[in-house]
């Protein structure tokens, strides 16, 4: 039922949500920010780094690493999105 | 002129025309209502909102201007690959939790979301100002992927006829987005999605059996570079301009009023979070047509502007039949966004400044009429712009924009985790990197990248996310202040819970 369904994320949330910081009395701070959503800063550092891929070799047929890494990282931020996506939807209900 | 390549252009945009026109009957709705016609009626599922976002995001303008950018500098024009990845598990955190609180409340706009989120309605009007401010210049922008595109096909002659075309495609354009509001876009994104997939499909295939290989379009490439002073690979005085341009139009984009319309007309926030697992199909699109950059080097495609390349290359490269279905793709691709954009720009006229301070509209018929004229007056504003001014106005406002939109982050999603802010902090923390941010960009001449002196560092950074910071510390700073001196606050609407229900009608009062 859809009501379940959204009481199951709430509790889930709530009951670990203090951990991703910057918590106050106030009554509006996050029920819905989930541990797991944290894997989501990986991307930010594959990326925001360039120091980490500027860089010619090694070539993927032609393509130089600068290229080819960014394309593999779109494609693996899809990937974790998703997985992050199947274990954080609670219910199965849909 | 070459008339195959004409005719089948001609055919495509006669095609989405009527179907422009056919979606008003799609999903029936009432579009006296504003809900219907500005958001479809809040009810499309994963693979129209795919469509409709991608459509929306992935504008005639990226399209062309990111391969041209590319062609001129190399790889720090790579910036757009790294930005459209990020941006997903931004909206993944946030977005859903927008959608939530819209829906529960009947918020239409960002601006709708702030001016309950803080009781605040200047704080509203400030984000309702700088989303009409930063969308109309892009809406403009999209006119200069049709010109391209006319241009290449040969349409040529007297100011007068050259410009023909395009103020047919815009009417065309203003009036079924009049009739049939978000549905038009929506409808026309399936069609225009579909096409550019299988424009860019044959592209990264065709064009490089045709030049000899990947390998050797990049050896051109670096070739080539350097005396334009760009560079294959990104040297290390380029890495924080590069990073904080990526992240910087990340943040910014969904703060834009047409990406969250978009958002806000799914049904339920699992769309909403489908989709941002689903939505990089469209970043990788975008990555790989970036490389006709480099195609158009190694083909040795010259053009008076840079912009020119890429309809310049397919012309040279495919026969004149794909051509005209790739323009096609392309000037249908400026479209949908421009549909969605006016559609926006005017949902937030009419609710957060004519509604809000000149004249209280009761009667929801009557506020759908407004946006409908609004989103006319929009388009036509547009036109005129690019008509009269060129260009090149159009481009440096639109760089502005999106340094402006950035400063409406902090209301906006911030608002979606924590209450801790002070509506009047926030306010002046915006005019602080309203103010900041266009000073530097307009002193450096315009380009995006201005030099921060910090502690003895010399930081080369993106002046949208300069301006951000001190939005931020400025927005920080003040809360403190006036909490501590006793500046009322305004009144919450929203409650907790708002903003978790994930699905349409979800009971989530009942706990």
């Amino acid at each position: 039922m859809r009501r379940d369904d959204d009481g199951g994320v709430s509790a889930v949330a709530t009951g670990s949500g203090s951990g991703p910081g910057k918590r106050n009395d106030q009554a509006a701070s996050s029920p819905a920010f989930h541990p797991l959503y944290l894997l989501l800063l990986i991307p930010f550092i594959a990326l925001l780094w360039p120091p980490f891929y500027a860089m010619d070799q090694p070539e993927l047929s032609g393509i130089p690493f600068f290229y080819w890494y960014q394309f593999l990282w779109l494609l693996l931020t899809a990937i974790l999105t998703a997985i992050i996506y199947g274990l954080t939807r609670g219910g199965t209900e849909s | 002129m070459n008339w195959t390549e004409l005719g089948v252009f001609i055919f495509f945009f006669l095609l989405v025309t009527v179907l422009g026109f056919i979606a008003v009957g799609w999903r029936r709705g009432d579009l006296t209502q504003l809900n219907e016609w500005g958001l479809a009626g809040r009810r499309f599922g994963t693979i129209v909102t795919w469509f409709l976002l991608g459509g929306d995001l992935y504008t005639a303008y990226t399209f062309v201007a990111v391969p041209a950018l590319i062609f001129g500098v190399g790889a720090l024009g790579f910036f757009a690959v790294p930005y459209t990845i990020i941006v997903y598990p931004l909206v993944f955190v946030l977005m859903p939790r927008l959608w939530a609180v819209c829906r529960r409340h009947h918020y239409i706009t960002p601006a709708d979301f702030v001016n309950g989120r803080y009781g605040s309605k200047g704080l509203a009007l400030a984000v309702a100002i700088t989303g009409i401010l930063a969308t109309m210049p892009y809406i403009a922008l999209q006119l200069v992927g049709i010109q391209v595109v006319i241009a290449t096909m040969g349409i040529t002659g007297s100011a007068a006829a050259s410009d023909l075309p395009l103020i047919i495609a815009f009417l065309i354009l203003a009036v079924y987005t009049y009739t049939s509001g978000l549905r038009a876009p929506a409808m026309i994104a399936v069609v225009k999605d579909t096409m550019i997939y299988i424009t860019v499909i044959a592209a990264v295939i065709i064009i490089p059996l045709k030049l000899g290989g990947y390998g050797h379009i990049f050896a051109a490439a670096a070739a080539a570079l350097p005396a334009k002073k760009g560079f294959l690979i990104l040297p290390p005085g380029a890495y924080l301009p590069y990073a904080s341009l990526a992240l910087g139009s990340a943040l910014a984009l969904f703060m834009y009023p047409h990406a969250i319309t978009g958002v806000l007309a799914s049904y339920s926030g699992r769309v909403v979070r489908r989709n941002a697992a689903l939505l990089p199909a469209y970043s990788l699109v975008l990555g790989l047509l970036a490389l006709l950059g480099y195609m158009a080097i190694a083909a040795g495609i010259t053009a008076p502007s840079p912009t020119l390349i890429v309809p310049r290359l397919l012309n040279a490269m495919f026969p004149a039949w794909f051509a005209g279905f790739a323009f096609a793709a392309i000037a249908i691709g400026a479209l949908v966004p421009a549909a969605i954009m006016s559609i926006a720009a005017s949902n937030l006229f009419t609710r957060n400044i004519y509604h809000a301070y000149f004249k209280a509209v009761s009667d929801p018929g009557e506020e759908a009429s407004v946006a409908k004229f609004v989103s006319l007056v929009v388009k036509v504003g547009a036109l005129v712009f690019v008509l009269a001014l060129g260009n090149t106005y159009a481009i440096y406002l639109q760089l502005l924009g999106g340094l402006w939109i950035l400063q409406t982050f902090p209301s906006i999603a911030f608002g979606l985790y924590t209450r801790w802010f002070h509506h009047v902090a926030l306010l002046l923390g915006w005019l602080a990197g309203m103010v900041w941010g266009t000073y530097i960009a307009v002193k450096n001449n315009f380009t995006p990248v201005y030099p921060i002196h910090v502690f003895g560092h010399t930081l080369p950074l993106y002046a949208g996310l300069s301006a951000f910071a001190l939005n931020i510390v400025v927005s920080i700073v003040l809360t403190v202040l006036f909490d501590l001196i006793g500046v009322a606050r305004g009144t919450d609407q929203t409650a907790r819970d708002d903003y978790g229900a994930e699905d349409q009608g979800a009971p989530v009062a009942a706990g």
